[in-house]
């Protein structure tokens, strides 16, 4: 009986051993370790995503006084034969006048009463003004002589009391706006002649100088940013497809390619900024292409998505199986045929998800472009054609939002956070693309 | 699809290779002088028929040494400059081609000590910055390393707030003239400099002075004064997160934070354009761009630019360049002159 008496358990199994409990709560501990992990990845990014909009939605918003201005034939085409190149003589600083006159009339016929001087009222308009005022007389030089609408910014201080960055407290030992000037804000908006609203040029605009952060826009470092695209995707997808089907399909495996191999995933980890010195001696300084062009951004992350292209490339090619390649080979397909007709377009989704990931990580890149010109203050007109979009200087979204974090104006942090924004919405929208891609085409064996 | 987007990018490529003429003005140097620089080429891309200049930052030595790269499309053709270039700099351009260099003076800045809005109040003289932020200072007669812990240890009058000094780094031309204004006059005041200069190595007296000088600028390394590589903003944002530093900024970038620093006086002066212009407030330099002479003609616009700079509606004292914070030059009228003529470097010294 001594046998049945072993087989016997000694507890029942609805109570825990101590070692079983021990285990359990080992289980149940790292459960909430886990969970706790993920919280607090959770909390950073609902932080996160928080303060980008938080701070830079006011970039999408703006200032604007509308008022009517009288185009002086006698202060902008002296001679009165409308002649280009005789008005383009007058200079924006001949515009301003015109614009303090309108001003004053707009308040008056407003009705609006103040003490304050004319030459403090213009000063709460924006330095554009002028100038915008002066392209449109310059695209329509018959319209002089007559009075026309227009609506122009309000300096940045203004614009920040409207959006509660400035208040009255702030601008105690403020030079460039008074308390008077912030009352007589608050008659404009009563008025109507003041009014904020959505602010399209913030999207499509170029940047502004120091002293009109209002005007700044990051349009045109948009446009450079996606011809910079243009060009890596351009170069390093095929450049990058060609050398992985050749190094996995075709090249013998020697010590060669190995070495090869142990380069390309080097060259991955090297440092964005060393392709920018790399730019810079290469295409600049060598090949002598234009500074601070796209084209030459472009080839410089060209250099550095390369690798990332090449090794996801790989990966998919690898993980299409032998007997797919075995089948083509025996039906009497050619090496070239059964890779481009049957490896290949199964290994596509792949490639498109890491030439995507590789794509957003250039896009996001701008250690590089320091060095090659494209950060600084760069505010060229949209390009119109594909060779001027290339060639002419433009900055990246990227190099924009560091350009305008550190200019001295607080209007211009709120823009860096809204270029955020935009930059954020172009990476999560190539990510989902890169996303959907995979869950769509990718077989799995 | 792939065969013919390489050769199309290969194509612009060899095209733009053999032949790209430059059609824009091409500027780098100091983050002092960029928000003028920008203002102007703003102003100059609107009202002349060329393009609106590029200009980029990077400090006054990285410009020169960028605008001395030699001659030709692929480099720069003016470098902004917050201090005037150096014998050694004109050297160097000139072993690389660049030998007509146009010096242009644009006005005057000032720089300004100041700290959180909501901190104490401070009026400093250069001696008080000597003792708090100097490698070595005078005690006793002996020089020692120094022992100033708090801004109640160098001078009685100040409340006992640690020493935390946001310096601008070694690149920028702005390090160089608090060196020059404020802490070799400190180090001149307290006597450190004659003592120094007394066991300074040298063959010359003029060695010895050269020598003396370097060893008086020498600050502290104990982290109570911080270099500053980037640009005010980051001054601002650690002195933002430490309550207790005290920055060194330009007038122009104080006067657009008014509500989030305090500025603080010198010898007993508060610094303004109108304190800077009188040569009351004793920290201020000139301001510079260079202009490579060989360059002109060849870019479209280069001289426009350099005479509209110096504009009477620019940079005068009722313009958008003294409204932003330039203290306006009184002998402009000169500045234009050597502008008109092509002036170069050297031949009117």
């Amino acid at each position: 009986m001594s046998d049945a008496k072993l087989l016997t358990p000694k507890t029942s199994i609805h109570t825990q051993s101590p070692r079983t409990k021990r285990r359990n709560a080992a289980e149940t501990r790292f459960k909430v370790f886990g969970m706790i992990a993920i919280s607090i990845g959770l909390l950073m990014l609902v932080a996160l995503m928080g303060t980008i909009l938080s701070k830079g939605i006011g970039a999408f918003q703006q200032s604007f006084i509308t008022m009517e201005v009288e185009l002086l034939e006698a202060k902008l085409d002296k001679k009165g034969n409308r002649n280009l190149s005789d008005i383009k003589k007058v200079t924006t600083f001949g515009y301003t006048p015109l614009i303090k006159n309108a001003f004053a009339k707009a308040v008056k016929d407003q009705g609006i009463e103040t003490d304050l001087k004319t030459k403090d009222m213009a000063k709460m308009l924006s330095k554009s003004a002028a100038a915008q005022l002066r392209n449109v007389v310059i695209d329509n030089p018959q319209k002089i002589g007559q009075t026309i609408k227009f609506r122009f910014l309000a300096n940045s201080r203004i614009d920040g009391y409207l959006k509660g960055r400035v208040s009255r407290e702030s601008i105690a030992n403020d030079k460039n706006v008074s308390v008077a000037q912030l009352d007589f804000a608050d008659q404009l908006l009563k008025a109507g002649v003041l009014k904020k609203t959505f602010n399209i040029d913030f999207i499509i605009g170029a940047d502004a100088s120091d002293q009109r952060p209002e005007a700044a826009g990051i349009g045109v470092a948009m446009m450079g940013s996606l011809f910079m695209m243009l060009v890596v995707l351009g170069l390093s997808l095929p450049i990058g497809v060609a050398a992985s089907i050749y190094l996995e399909e075709f090249a013998p495996k020697n010590w060669i390619t190995d070495v090869i191999e142990v380069n390309i995933s080097n060259l991955a980890a090297v440092p964005s900024i060393v392709f920018g010195i790399l730019g810079l001696a290469v295409f600049i300084n060598y090949m002598h292409l234009p500074q601070s062009a796209p084209l030459v951004g472009g080839l410089v992350l060209t250099l550095m998505t390369l690798p990332t292209i090449i090794i996801s490339t790989r990966a998919s090619l690898k993980s299409v199986p032998p007997s797919i390649r075995d089948a083509a080979l025996g039906v009497g397909a050619s090496k070239m045929q059964s890779v481009f007709h049957h490896v290949l377009p199964l290994a596509a989704p792949g490639i498109l998800t890491g030439t995507i990931i590789g794509l957003g990580q250039a896009l996001g890149e701008t250690a590089p472009l320091l060095l090659i010109g494209m950060i600084g203050f760069i505010a060229s007109n949209m390009p119109t054609t594909i060779g001027e979009g290339l060639l002419s200087p433009n900055s990246a979204m990227p190099a924009q939002i560091y350009e305008w974090a550190k200019r001295a104006d607080p209007a211009f942090y709120e823009r860096a956070w809204g270029g955020i924004i935009i930059l954020l919405v172009f990476l999560v929208s190539m990510n989902t693309l890169a996303v959907i891609l995979r869950r769509r085409f990718e077989r799995r064996w | 699809m792939y065969v013919k987007l390489t050769a199309s990018a290969l194509a612009i490529a060899a095209v733009s290779t053999t032949a790209f003429a430059r059609d824009q003005v091409q500027i780098a140097g100091s983050s002092t002088v960029l928000p003028y620089a920008s203002i102007v080429a703003e102003a100059f891309g609107e009202n002349f028929d060329f393009p609106t200049p590029v200009v980029e930052s990077g400090g006054s030595s990285a410009g020169l040494k960028r605008f001395c790269d030699g001659v030709g499309e692929n480099t720069i053709d003016v470098a902004n400059a917050s201090r005037k270039v150096k014998e050694k700099e004109i050297k160097k351009c000139a072993e690389n081609g660049v030998t007509d260099i146009i010096e242009v003076k644009i006005g005057y800045d000032g720089i300004v000590f100041a700290n959180d809005i909501n901190g104490n109040g401070f009026s400093y003289t250069p001696t008080d910055w000597f003792l708090a932020l100097s490698d070595k200072v005078m005690v006793d007669g002996e020089l020692v390393a120094n022992p100033n812990k708090t801004w109640a240890d160098v001078n009685v009058n100040f409340p006992a707030q640690d020493i935390q000094a946001f310096v601008p780094g070694t690149k920028h031309g702005t390090r160089e003239v608090f060196e020059d204004k404020v802490i070799l006059e400190g180090c001149e005041a307290t006597g450190a400099f004659e003592h120094i200069l007394a066991s300074a190595e040298g063959d010359t007296a003029k060695a010895r002075k050269k020598a003396a000088e370097k060893a008086c600028i020498a600050l502290r390394t104990d982290g109570r004064s911080v270099d500053i590589d980037g640009d005010y903003t980051e001054t601002l944002a650690r002195i933002d997160s430490n309550k207790d530093g005290i920055g060194v900024f330009g007038l122009a970038f104080y006067e657009n934070n008014t509500d989030k620093l305090q500025v603080a006086t010198m010898s007993g002066i508060v610094p303004s354009t109108e304190s800077i212009a009188s040569g009351e407030y004793p920290v201020s330099r000139p301001l510079f761009f260079y202009v490579k002479k060989a360059h002109i003609g060849v870019i479209p616009g280069l001289k426009e630019y350099a005479e509209f700079f110096v504009a009477e509606e620019i940079a005068g004292p009722d313009g958008p360049l003294a409204e932003y914070g330039l203290v306006a030059d009184p002998e402009l009228e000169n500045t234009q002159s050597s502008v008109a003529d092509e002036a170069i470097l050297g031949s009117n010294m």
